[in-house]
């Protein structure tokens, strides 16, 4: 079958999709979006997380055809729908427009922003926060804790630890022990409250 | 599609960042992760790529009496089926013995074992094709613990092994035997006031690491194979892959792609010769890619262990002697048994002095799932056992537990029950002092804040079960000792390559080493020790691969101290050559050049130790890059000897404390660890922020077993009961507590900077912590992990 959807703010558009493969595995195989990952693929770990019109969801239990004409972001997508949020903030980005400066538009290369020693290209909050807090170790529960953390702080910027640690409960992480993630989360939300 | 997920453009931690030893320099691969971009093995992708599956067996112990592949070979969309039949040399395996079959022939020996292999166009046409292969099993009689493994009639597992540990072992089902022999333990025992003897169980733990099992295996033209593939260790699976391919080593090239977490389940082959036997079959790119139902039987796990332990003191609370006996379940194959018979036997008393010693330490052959390396590498089980006799003799005595063991815990300069001497700091006493002083944790925190009780902060948790009518607290402490390196006389070393050039006016130095990166951040440490012994500010990773001298395993806490070392080293060589094309060019004009001794590199320059720059190292290099490869070698040590233990086996000792405050509804069964508190030794934090990492991680496992984490295997089948993570349960954010750590930098003088091993102590001590707590809060015994509900409820 043929499944269309919108990835992190771009059309995507697959074929020959066998009926029983997850939206995971048409990201990650066919629409060559490898950033979530697959660590239990039953719902277990939180690895895979995506968010499916706004809503974050184990990707490898969502079936494909279940995402047909539905909007998707990954982690790949978290920094410009970070910079489309803070841009809805302040009120110059309409919802579902790509903002100006997306890299998909032809013409209107990004604008430059501030960026520390080091960084190639602007990050969201959340995913500088992770790197600076040291809550990266081998990475691989990365980019569903950061779409997972980057979901709460939109929904409640400022999180106790509890809050936090319901909202990260869906999610594994075998390396770090969770408390540099804790961090990274605070972080994270002191930088955003800070900005406003 | 996917073009940059292709091998040729793999690449990894290229990011810059900034830092010199001792400082807490970010990532260099952190910003590849979060945005998804870091390839992970299972993120490979090639054109014109297969998928690879592996059948496995459903009995634990059968004879095979055929295979038919014809169902399998006629479904569309299949490219090869292989059986042992099909292998084109070697056929075994194996990091120490190799008594592991790559494909099983005509007996299986657990379940799980891969007997066939298929490779397809899409992962499924795989799967449904390795279902459609017929094997006929007639199950054999079960080995799974030590009494029907040395039963007169046992089946024997390895009939007419030939390995070198065959010869002293007591039994052919054995796989090796440690005993550990000091002082009279019969005399000791005469003059013991207190004697406690009691029987420990540790559940079958798993590494769990999240990324799972995978690699792509690409022939190529000269006949040999790339392999691209998530490991920890790229020499010693290439020297196990050559054989077994029909390969010599240099035609087996192996490049380490991402590794989403090892905790010693990638030292041991998994999916590396199934990928390159298909690749090399069918001519074309071969990916493997466990799901997790499958990577419960891909990799070893933790030896499940039986241990006894007597402990004899005087009434005032001096250890007199110490006699245990240690039982590991090896499982199927021997994998790294032996090393952990070793590693249990030598370090099975703890960091305590003690004068009569009588242990022995032996790991099984069984039909159980095979057990290898994980984490803490046979300490762990050991400590679970000494630090709850501790408790036990201190209550007996009426001691302060605490109090007890720093009345018997070792420092620099004490003698190990193998003879060796404690020849660097040791500071036992001082950890537990340490955590012990920490401010405790807020009683009863779900009611503090004087509204309605937060049932997140319960035992139970949001599943809402109590409101702390039952909630009982207790304080547990405990410490443990762990060698740092490969020990017992192993060739233990590590190289690297160091290349120092001028790019765009600037000096860069590429480090290249075969060290597996699995998360520990060793690419971070590298390049600040480059940094550092250089005086450069940019420095540049080349991936790890088999192009370079091996790097040894990214195990044993070893890496920083031996691949870090042989960073150093090398630099310290490139270093030499700067200051020698220095002298030569610029030597007759400044007499400084002459002392090399008093001149170090910093930000470019060459500099005195007056501070006086004699020369820039962009203009020294000009054009001509320095490029040399070292090795770096630990100080030698010796096998234990076979009958007493004694020996100079280990080469560095590394040390942490817990202590664990836990709360345990005690209608319900359920514990909620309030707090996790450790102290550890590091001589030298060479990156304190990944220290600390390291400390959270291993604290972390070491709850899990306490609480959770075990594979269930059925006593009557010998099958894995509980291969997923809804079954086999890994600590959640939510089990995870507040962990606060101390961080000690006492040098040891023999190693690089004075560092000390970090990543498995802190999974040591974090069990027995959190068990004794239980045990303080409950008043049960408590002698197996995981406690689980029943244990506390009386079920």
């Amino acid at each position: 079958m043929r499944v269309n959807m919108r990835v992190n703010g771009r059309p995507y558009e697959a074929d020959d999709v066998w009926e029983g493969e997850s939206l995971l595995y048409v990201l990650r195989e066919r629409l060559g979006l490898p950033g979530s990952k697959n660590a239990c693929e039953q719902g277990e770990c939180g690895s895979c997380t995506v968010r499916l019109d706004g809503v974050p969801v184990c990707a490898c239990l969502v079936a494909a055809g279940q995402a047909e004409g539905r909007e998707v972001v990954t982690v790949e997508g978290l920094a410009d729908h970070a910079r489309q949020r803070s841009g809805e903030a302040a009120g110059t980005v309409r919802p579902g427009e790509p903002e100006e400066g997306h890299p998909e538009t032809p013409g209107t290369p990004r604008q430059p922003e501030p960026t520390r020693p080091g960084q190639v290209a602007p990050l969201a909050p959340v995913q500088q926060a992770f790197i600076d807090a040291g809550a990266v170790q081998c990475g691989f529960c990365t980019p569903g804790l950061l779409v997972a953390a980057d979901e709460l702080l939109e929904r409640n910027p400022d999180p106790s630890d509890a809050d936090i640690r319901e909202a990260l409960s869906g999610n594994l992480c075998r390396c770090t022990g969770y408390e540099k993630i804790l961090d990274a989360v605070r972080l994270a939300a002191a930088r955003t409250g800070e900005a406003v | 599609m996917a073009a940059d997920r292709a091998p040729a453009t793999l690449t990894q931690a290229t990011g810059a960042t900034r830092g010199t030893v001792g400082e807490s320099t970010l990532r260099p691969d952190g910003t590849l992760k979060v945005t998804g971009e870091f390839a992970y093995s299972s993120d490979l992708w090639h054109e014109d790529m297969l998928w690879g599956f592996t059948l496995r067996s459903p009995c634990a112990h059968a004879a095979i009496r055929s295979i038919d592949t014809a169902g399998a070979l006629a479904l569309p969309g299949v490219c090869a089926v292989m059986t042992h039949d099909d292998l084109p040399a070697g056929t075994h395996y194996g990091l120490e013995i190799h008594d592991q079959p790559v494909l099983a022939k005509d007996r299986v020996r657990f379940h799980g074992e891969p007997v066939a292999i298929v490779a397809a166009d899409h992962p499924e046409t795989a799967r449904r094709a390795a279902a459609r292969i017929k094997v006929e099993y007639e199950e054999l009689p079960l080995v799974v613990d030590e009494a029907t493994a040395t039963a007169p009639d046992a089946p024997l597992l390895h009939p007419g092994r030939r390995d070198h540990h065959a010869s002293h072992v007591p039994h052919p089902n054995i796989v090796h035997r440690q005993p550990v022999r000091r002082g009279d333990v019969a005399a000791a025992r005469a003059r013991a006031d207190v004697v406690v003897r009691r029987d420990y169980e540790v559940g079958m733990q798993d590494q769990a690491f999240l990324g799972p099992e995978s690699g792509l295996a690409v022939p190529a033209e000269d006949g040999g194979v790339d392999l691209y593939i998530a490991t920890q260790w790229l020499h010693v699976d290439r020297d196990q892959l050559a054989p077994v391919l029909g390969l010599p080593a240099d035609k087996v090239r192996l490049t380490l792609s991402g590794v989403g977490g090892a905790f010693g389940a990638r030292e041991d082959l998994s999916m590396q010769a199934h990928a390159c036997l298909l690749a090399l079959r069918t001519g074309r790119p071969v990916k493997i890619v466990y799901n997790r139902y499958e990577s419960f039987f891909g990799h070893v796990h933790r030896h499940p262990a039986k241990l006894t332990y007597e402990h004899g003191a005087t009434r005032d609370g001096m250890l007199l002697y110490v006699q245990c006996r240690i039982v590991l379940d090896g499982g199927a194959y021997a994998s790294s048994s032996p090393a952990v018979v070793g590693n249990a036997a030598s370090l099975s008393i703890g960091p305590y002095v003690v004068e009569n010693v009588d242990v022995e330490a032996i790991a099984l052959y069984s039909n159980n799932p095979p057990c290898g390396a994980m984490r803490g590498f046979g300490a762990v089980q050991a400590c679970f056992a000494y630090e709850a006799q501790m408790d036990a003799v201190a209550a007996e005595l009426g001691l302060d537990p605490v109090e007890f063991r720093q009345r018997n815990a070792m420092s620099q300069g004490a003698t190990m029950p193998t003879g060796q001497l404690v020849d660097s700091p040791a500071p036992v006493a001082e950890l537990l002092r340490r955590v012990k002083a920490l401010p405790m944790p807020p009683g009863r925190a779900w009611e503090a804040a004087g509204g309605p009780v937060d049932v997140r902060a319960l035992p139970g948790g949001l599943s809402n079960t109590t409101h702390g009518e039952a909630v009982v607290r207790g304080v547990g402490y405990a410490v443990g000792i762990k060698n740092v390196g490969f020990s017992e006389g192993f060739d233990d070393y590590s190289t690297a390559r160091i290349r120092l050039e001028v790019i765009g006016g600037e000096p860069v130095a590429l480090v290249h080493t075969a060290m597996a990166e699995v998360g520990q951040g060793g690419v971070t440490v590298h390049a600040q020790i480059a940094r550092t012994e250089l005086g450069v500010d940019r420095v540049t990773l080349h991936p790890a691969d088999t192009r370079v001298g091996s790097a040894g395993s990214t195990s044993a806490s070893r890496q920083t101290y031996m691949t870090g070392g042989a960073v150093k080293h090398a630099c310290e060589a490139v270093r030499a050559e700067v200051l020698r094309r220095g002298r030569e060019r610029f030597g007759a004009s400044r007499p400084a050049w002459a002392e090399p001794d008093r001149l170090r590199l910093e930000d470019g320059k060459v500099v005195t130790d007056g501070g006086e720059v004699i020369g820039d190292l962009a203009g020294i290099l000009g054009e001509e890059a320095i490029d040399l490869e070292r090795e770096f070698r630990h100080r030698p040590t010796e096998p234990f000897d076979l009958r007493t233990g004694q020996g100079f086996g280990h080469v560095q000792y590394s040390f942490c404390a817990h202590r664990a405050v836990v709360e345990v509804d005690t209608e319900l069964g359920l514990v909620k660890v309030v707090e996790l508190a450790a102290a550890q030794d590091v001589g030298k934090a060479i990156n304190p922020l990944s220290v600390v990492g390291q400390i959270h991680g291993g604290s972390t496992q070491g709850l899990g077993l306490a609480v959770m984490e075990e594979i269930v295997v059925s006593r009557d089948g010998a099958r894995v009961r509980n291969p997923s993570f809804t079954d086999y349960l890994i600590p959640t954010i939510l089990d995870t507590p507040a962990m606060p750590v101390e961080v000690l930098e006492l040098a040891d003088d023999n190693a690089p900077y004075g560092l000390r091993g970090v990543g498995e102590a802190p999974t040591l001590s974090s069990t027995p912590a959190v068990v004794a707590a239980i045990r303080a809060a409950t008043g049960l015994p408590l002698r197996r992990v995981p406690v689980r509900p029943e244990h506390l409820t009386g079920g």
